[in-house]
């Protein structure tokens, strides 16, 4: 199969991997797919608490070089969007930037889904951190 | 060195030079059809055939009056099958094959099941070859066939086809082995080894595409067949169309050559094979063998590469050519069938890498390849969410996963 030079790009550079320390308030985590069905993407975002910007983001994947450029593409799309906005990426704009082949596309819905779990995860936590803070208040 | 590098020897082989030389002459000077008998160009077609098909039977053991020619071994594989379930079909109805057969031997099984035949496809073992007394077993008074391949495509294992072979004749079983992979890497004779029918090709052993042939035993016990084409009756009635002349002459060098040159071709393939396996071994922690390394060809690996997926590690070293067991690299989005019967999980069959050496690898391509997967391998687990939770001590087979 032919990859486009985009899927390439973002294989041979990947942007943004690592991990941040998912414990940590600030931090949210997605994790999706499973090793059987040959993926499994990895993405957190750590959010500024003032502004509600996502100030950075990183991922790990295990899966294909289309599966490695959703997800890389994904973490540079989510820096500088507030949580809100981010929920607005959906899979066909990574279909389009990346130029992805019909049989590619389930890896697209992956880094969608990694998106929505990472905010997901945050979310989750911000409301326990304010019952939290509102029972000790 | 030149790049890439060609080391998918079990898909095709890169015909020899000497093979085209071979067959040169009988495109436009020797043209005639074999099957005219009242002239000299007949004549010197069918002489070079009778050459080609003695050339191949020495390799085999076999006589010249065994070999049939096919187009391929699809071809053998189906004319073997069918041609006896529909010969011996008032002796039975039951064939027995492996699970780790070829597409052509399973799918001519499963049509044959269509049409009112019982197949039993034997589980392999862990080191993918078959259980001996589960084969014993599973003959009954109905079986007529037994088709187990010699050596397998993906892993390369070698079946215990002796052992296979006089079960068989013990039990009055004809005994059908698809022999691609095997033939001209290994001593292979279809006496020792008891094999009433062989299939052969001429591309998997440095030959041209497009032709091959079928061994059927002439004596004890006498096999016969019924013939899937209808024509001019050529091949002893057994596969009727013109003989491709040009690829028998070719088949029949390139087993000529494989039969002078095997001892000494044998001990450098395993030295490059065995050479990179130890290289990537040394590089890399958590590499598995898929397959038994005893019974194995010598030029055949099947590694997975743990943590890692398969296509991608295909794209990190875009300029070798090597096949995976991993569903994104296979038209049917499924992982191989081969090592899912090995017992492997799917995430290993999703990291596998099938490598096959042939006569024209050198010692600095292997090195090259080594040198180039470590570096591929080490950074597509820095990338993997896996090896990390491997790395912090995590069990992968507790983690629930969210897959919708």
């Amino acid at each position: 199969m032919a990859y486009s030079d985009k899927v390439l790009d973002h294989y041979n550079n990947p942007r943004n991997v690592g991990s941040f320390d998912k414990n940590a308030e600030n931090v949210g985590t997605g994790m999706v797919g499973a090793p059987e069905c040959g993926d499994v993407m990895k993405l957190q975002i750590k959010v500024d608490d003032a502004s509600g910007i996502i100030e950075d983001a990183k991922f790990k994947t295990f899966g294909c070089g289309s599966a490695i450029a959703s997800s890389s593409l994904a973490t540079e799309w989510l820096k500088g969007k507030t949580v809100d906005e981010a929920l607005e990426i959906k899979n066909t704009d990574i279909v389009n930037e990346l130029s992805l082949p019909p049989v590619k596309i389930h890896c697209s819905v992956l880094a969608e889904d990694a998106i929505k779990a990472a905010i997901n995860d945050y979310r989750k936590k911000q409301t326990k951190r304010v019952s939290v803070e509102q029972t000790v208040a | 060195m030149k790049t890439p590098i060609y080391l998918d020897n079990h898909a095709t082989t890169q015909m020899d030079p000497r093979v085209l030389d071979a067959m040169l002459p009988y495109f436009t000077q020797y043209f005639g059809n074999a099957a005219s008998r009242n002239h000299e160009f007949g004549w010197v077609a069918e002489q070079a055939v009778d050459k080609a098909r003695k050339q191949i039977a020495d390799l085999i053991g076999a006589s010249a009056r065994e070999i049939i020619f096919t187009s391929g071994a699809t071809e053998s594989d189906n004319l073997a099958i069918k041609g006896v379930a529909e010969m011996y079909a008032e002796k039975g109805n039951h064939i027995i094959t492996a699970a780790t057969e070829h597409k052509a031997v399973l799918d001519t099984c499963k049509k044959l099941e269509k049409n009112g035949y019982r197949v039993t496809y034997l589980p392999v073992k862990g080191d993918g070859l078959i259980d001996l007394d589960m084969l014993r077993e599973s003959i009954t008074d109905k079986t007529i066939l037994v088709t187990i391949m010699y050596a397998n495509n993906e892993i390369g294992v070698i079946q215990p086809v002796a052992e296979i072979g006089k079960i068989c004749r013990e039990k009055g079983v004809l005994f059908h082995t698809d022999g691609v992979q095997a033939i001209g890497k290994v001593p292979v004779d279809v006496n020792k080894d008891n094999v009433d029918l062989m299939s052969i090709t001429a591309h998997k052993l440095y030959g041209p595409k497009g032709v091959g042939a079928l061994y059927v035993r002439r004596k004890a016990p006498r096999v016969q067949l019924t013939a899937q084409m209808d024509g001019g009756g050529h091949e002893r009635g057994m596969r009727s169309g013109t003989l491709n002349v040009p690829g028998i002459v070719g088949l029949g060098e390139a087993c000529a050559i494989c039969q002078r040159e095997m001892p000494e071709e044998t001990k450098r393939l395993r030295y490059l094979r065995d050479k990179l396996r130890s290289k990537l071994e040394a590089g890399l922690d958590e590499i598995y063998l898929n397959g038994s390394w005893e019974h194995r060809l010598p030029h055949s690996l099947n590694l997975s590469f743990a943590y890692v997926e398969g296509e991608s590690l295909l794209m990190g070293i875009n300029d070798v050519a090597v096949s995976s067991g991993s569903a994104c690299t296979s038209a049917t989005l499924e992982p191989s069938y081969v090592l899912k019967a090995l017992g492997l999980g799917d995430d290993i069959a999703h990291s596998s890498i099938r490598f096959g050496i042939g006569r024209f690898n050198t010692e600095e391509e292997i090195d090259y390849v080594a040198d180039k997967l470590i570096d591929v391998v080490r950074k597509l687990r820095e990338l993997s969410p896996l090896y990390e939770m491997a790395q912090e001590g995590i069990d992968l087979s507790t983690v629930s996963w969210v897959n919708d």
